[in-house]
């Protein structure tokens, strides 16, 4: 029941919109489709906690704690962005940048882009996780052109092809997984994509197999998490888009891609025989790492900048998964939920700081905090949260996987410590103009919405202080699923 | 039975000698129907051959031995050659003194005896074909090669003969990998023989001629060797083309005559067939640029290593 | 091999052939020709997948191919056709490797592929085992055209080209996937091509050329 209302809000809000998404009201329309699929979560969270993992519509559907806290987490990023685009969008109208059709076109697309991840995370069916997965490039390709200028066309098509070719290879992947699940749970093939099913049998199949399907899977839905040498399709298309395109994109697909990788890491890992997926990702993850931290110099665009720092970020998410064991994933689980906050947080005020610039050039943004006081605050405290500072939550996660780092893979920690001083280095050198300085930008015609950044900005800050007990008991259990090795 | 094989063995190389100009008549007069021209006799490669024995030759003053040698040695070769090729019989004598391969080594001292006679005067015409001409067989020779491994696989053997009587007993079925052999195989003949989309064999002094700009030199005798070495060249290719890829009728096991009885109308008709089909190809298809023949050669060796990946992939 | 029963040499002769497609395919300059030439493909995969449906027994595999051909060598290709004409692309000039030579490096790719689909192929049980090795190179050699060519229109063939590939191989390998995901990745590609559609339209509206050549102002130093 909560699972249909989690699916069946963001669908009707992808029809009703796709109706009445010009009107006046709808983004209003759209934030309340928005809280209802949040509420919705929140029902199916309370239920899991209830009753423990529930199977779902013909073992379609699979809630376990892993899946859950993503889902509750993409709701409500969701939800939030939903109000950040408020006034965002209407202000964007009014400079001309986009006409009404092209608004409900947004609407529609964003409700749909919900769905699609909402699906992934909660299938149980492989098969539908790569058609999910496939269905959520599809709906945001035409929001990152929504501009319709040469550089979003270009980003558009960049993030289409690349992420087509990725996504072509992890239905390769999936073929072959369901190859080798096919050997072991008979040629009915119903199940054999079943992610129930393939757990129960995970340590049977066969191991040549599953390795060639995990490399193709990680490749592919490695292009879609941005992994260093596949992500040149993530700063483009963060930076080209509207502003809470970049924001979900980034705080919520990311992660939905990641969850498919460790998925099928979980399946990986529990056979002995087959090659360990850790070393893959530790490589890849680390890679992401340096390169973002490096890349992020010489930047003039800021959605850029950030859309750097996340590839960043989820190198070092990827690492750590990789390293395994309970205390990684649970850093890193933590990690990815921070990240999400934090990064939707920046991504909302430089949304609105762009605006009010006129410009997304680094160089064009000056004296926020005189402007807008709560606009360079919250990207100044925002900054200083994803660049690992403490008492917010991402220096604490950051903190257990380099302690994890140190114990497991000791000479890959100074190598993180550099590329995470390099990223501090450029990062805070280039926000700290912005918020202080000379002013040179305007008001606009209707006020920022502020209480997404700091409500994010508080629970980042709340997690790094206190995880609250049922939380870290989610982690654990995520994190026992996750695996080692 | 060693008196048969040896009868038949002879006949195969009198045939060859025979027929040859003959199929190449056939093709032109085929070629002349298929354009609306009143066709030549079909013995008119005879009559030429022995117009040119009647004459005197003449011979550059700079040429060296190698130039007279050269058309002795490349008429030797493709008789040897045809000696080897199973056209009637699969149960040769020769056949033990060389495979598939060595017949493609065969066909390359032919080629570089050629080509060097071409350069031996130096004139601009001869170094020219001589250079267009080792620019196609370098392409052609591995793809002729990679035809003859495919066939090879399938029969587990190099020994035309024996690959051709495996080919020919075989049930039928469907070989993916013979196919685009064939098609290989077809497109390396037209080169190798001069045939029209990479050279033309009716026209003289054109800058884009191969094989005729070698022979501008020649004259009387050698020339009628060289053109009737030409002719067998091509009646050589059209029977390896039969051993693999249409062995049936060849006189397959103990030889009688019986076998030969079936096996000489068989090779007739397949010849009949085929001259047909290469008139065809040569009046549908336009000459080439010579800058093109490398890209058409390029084909020919995708086509049989497509065959040959098939046949490894798919074990058809 | 000479024991082999006759549907299953149509089979290999439809693998054999698709292999063929694809390096026709790869050696294609002009954009209609490989739009045609895709339709064919698609029409070889939903007679290979019949003959496979005919043979096993396997009822989903009869809605596979009626879906194949539908969309794959039916719809798909008339819609890019119609794109074709509206947008008056028909030529992709410039690859940016010769001819010869991505033809040559198909060929590596190929012996990649075989190898690739080795330890696969010994563990299938299905008679069709043999074609994996196929697939795979369908799939590879897809990949190259995308990036050896210039034109959007080419891309989007590849694109197309590959996942007929991966559904050769996800029959050879396991006789098809289940329905549900056959019809949401059927979904999915019909989506895309629409999606595409109108985003060509948006590129052209801008640039008033599909060549790519345009769209390499985002370089990473920007």
């Amino acid at each position: 029941m909560e699972l249909l209302l989690l699916l069946g809000m963001p669908a009707a809000g992808a029809v009703t919109l796709g109706f009445l998404g010009a009107r006046r009201y709808a983004p209003e329309l759209n934030a309340v489709f928005g809280s209802g699929t949040f509420l919705a979560a929140c029902a199916l969270t309370a239920r899991v906690i209830r009753h423990g993992n529930l199977l779902l519509g013909r073992e379609q559907f699979f809630i376990d704690p892993f899946n859950v806290f993503l889902v509750t987490l993409t709701a409500f990023v969701g939800f939030t962005t939903s109000l950040f685009a408020r006034p965002y969008m209407r202000v964007e109208m009014e400079h001309g940048r986009i006409t009404a059709g092209r608004l409900r076109l947004y609407h529609s697309m964003y409700q749909l882009f919900t769905l699609t991840m909402l699906v992934a995370l909660t299938t149980n069916n492989m098969g539908l996780l790569w058609v999910a997965m496939e269905a959520a490039t599809l709906s945001t390709v035409l929001l990152v052109t929504l501009y319709r200028t040469a550089a979003s066309l270009e980003a558009g098509w960049k993030y289409f092809i690349l992420c087509g070719v990725g996504i072509a290879q992890a239905l390769f992947g999936t073929i072959l997984l369901y190859f080798a699940a096919e050997k072991v749970l008979g040629a009915e093939g119903v199940t054999a994509l079943l992610w129930t099913h393939l757990d129960a049998v995970k340590t049977q199949l066969e191991p040549a197999v599953l390795a060639l399907a995990f490399v193709f899977l990680l490749v592919g839905y490695g292009t879609k998490v941005g992994l260093a040498p596949l992500h040149n399709w993530l700063p483009d298309a963060h930076a080209e888009g509207p502003t809470p395109i970049s924001a979900v994109l980034s705080g919520l697909l990311l992660n939905v891609a990641l969850f498919a990788v460790l998925r099928f890491k979980s399946i990986m890992s529990a056979n002995p025989a087959a090659l360990a997926p850790g070393p893959l990702m530790v490589s890849l993850g680390l890679l992401s790492v340096v390169f973002a931290s490096f890349m992020l110099y010489r930047r003039q665009d800021i959605k850029r900048l950030f859309a750097y720092s996340s590839i960043e970020h989820m190198g070092i998410i990827a690492f750590a998964f990789g390293m395994g064991g309970p205390v990684a994933n649970f850093a890193a689980l933590l990690h990815m939920t921070v990240h999400s906050l934090t990064k939707s947080a920046i991504f909302f005020t430089v949304g609105h700081a762009a605006q009010k610039a006129g410009s997304q050039l680094m160089d064009d943004i000056r004296g926020l905090i005189t402007l807008s006081p709560t606009i360079g605050w919250g990207l100044m405290v925002g900054s200083l949260a994803i660049l690992g500072m403490p008492p917010f939550g991402v220096f604490a996660s950051e903190f257990l996987i380099l302690t994890t780092a140190m114990k497991q893979q000791p000479w890959a920690t100074p190598i993180l410590v550099v590329a995470l001083g390099v990223a501090f280095a450029a990062i805070f050198g280039r926000v700290q103009p912005m918020v202080f300085g000379e002013t040179s930008a305007r008001r606009l015609p209707h006020a920022p919405a502020l209480l997404p950044v700091f409500t994010h900005l508080a629970i980042v800050l709340v997690l790094g202080l206190y995880v609250p007990p049922y939380l870290a008991q989610w982690y654990r259990a995520a994190a026992h699923l996750i695996g080692g090795r | 039975m060693r008196l048969a094989e040896l009868v038949t063995q002879v006949l195969e190389i009198v045939a060859a000698l025979v027929a040859a100009p003959i199929f190449l008549g056939w093709v032109n007069q085929c070629r002349a129907w298929l354009q609306n021209r009143r066709a030549p006799s079909i013995w008119l490669p005879y009559r030429n051959i022995r117009k040119l024995f009647h004459k005197d030759a003449v011979i550059a003053e700079n040429a060296s031995p190698l130039f007279r040698a050269a058309p002795y040695v490349v008429f030797g070769t493709m008789v040897v050659a045809a000696g080897i090729i199973p056209s009637m019989g699969t149960r040769l004598p020769l056949v033990a003194a060389a495979d598939a391969i060595a017949l493609v080594g065969l066909f390359a001292t032919a080629r570089v005896f050629v080509s060097l006679a071409a350069m031996d005067v130096g004139t601009a015409f001869g170094t020219l074909g001589a250079r267009r001409e080792m620019m196609v067989g370098f392409l052609a020779e591995p793809a002729l090669l990679m035809v003859i491994f495919v066939a090879s696989l399938i029969s587990a053997t190099t020994a035309l003969p024996a690959i051709s009587e495996h080919l020919a007993t075989q049930t039928l079925g469907l070989y993916p990998s013979l196919a685009f052999s064939a098609i290989a195989f077809t497109l390396v003949l037209l080169a190798e023989n001069a045939r029209i989309p990479v050279d033309n064999p009716a026209t003289h002094l054109e800058l884009t001629m191969i094989h005729e700009a070698m022979l501008l030199e020649y004259s009387a005798r050698h020339l009628a060797l060289m053109e009737w070495g030409a002719a067998l060249k091509l009646f050589n290719y059209a029977c390896i083309g039969f051993a693999l890829f249409v062995p049936w009728g060849v006189a397959t096991g103990e030889l009688g005559p019986l076998g030969l009885l079936v096996a000489i109308p068989a090779l007739a008709l397949k010849l009949a067939l085929a001259g047909a089909g290469l008139a065809v190809i040569e009046t549908v298809s336009a000459k080439m640029r010579v800058m093109r023949a490398p890209e058409f050669l390029a084909s020919a060796f995708l086509f049989a290593v497509l065959g040959l990946l098939v046949h490894v992939m798919l074990g058809a | 091999m000479a024991h082999t029963t006759f549907d299953l040499q149509l089979l290999n002769a439809c693998a054999a052939l698709l292999l063929l497609l694809s390096f026709a395919m790869l050696s294609q300059r002009r954009v209609v020709t490989l739009v045609n030439l895709l339709a064919v493909q698609g029409g070889l995969l939903a007679v290979a997948t019949l003959l496979l449906a005919w043979r096993t027994g396997q009822h989903h595999l009869y809605f596979s191919a009626a879906l194949t051909v539908a969309l794959k060598a039916a719809f798909l290709p008339w819609l890019l056709h119609r794109l074709i004409r509206r947008l008056e692309v028909y030529w992709d000039t410039e690859p940016l490797l010769n001819i010869s030579g991505t033809m040559l490096m198909g060929l590596l790719i190929v012996v990649f592929a075989f190898g690739l689909a080795q330890p696969i192929t010994q563990l299938a049980s299905t008679t069709t085992r043999s074609a994996i090795g196929i697939a795979v190179s369908v799939i590879l050699l897809a990949f190259l055209m995308m990036i050896t060519r210039r034109k959007a229109m080419s891309q989007v063939v590849g694109f197309l080209s590959m996942e007929n590939g991966l559904f050769f191989g996800a029959m050879s390998a396991t006789y098809g996937m289940p329905m549900v995901v056959e019809l949401g990745v059927a979904l999915d590609v019909l989506v895309a091509m629409l999606v595409l559609g109108v985003f060509f339209f948006q590129i052209r509206e801008q640039f008033d050329s599909l060549d790519l050549h345009h769209l390499e102002s985002l370089k990473e130093h920007d």
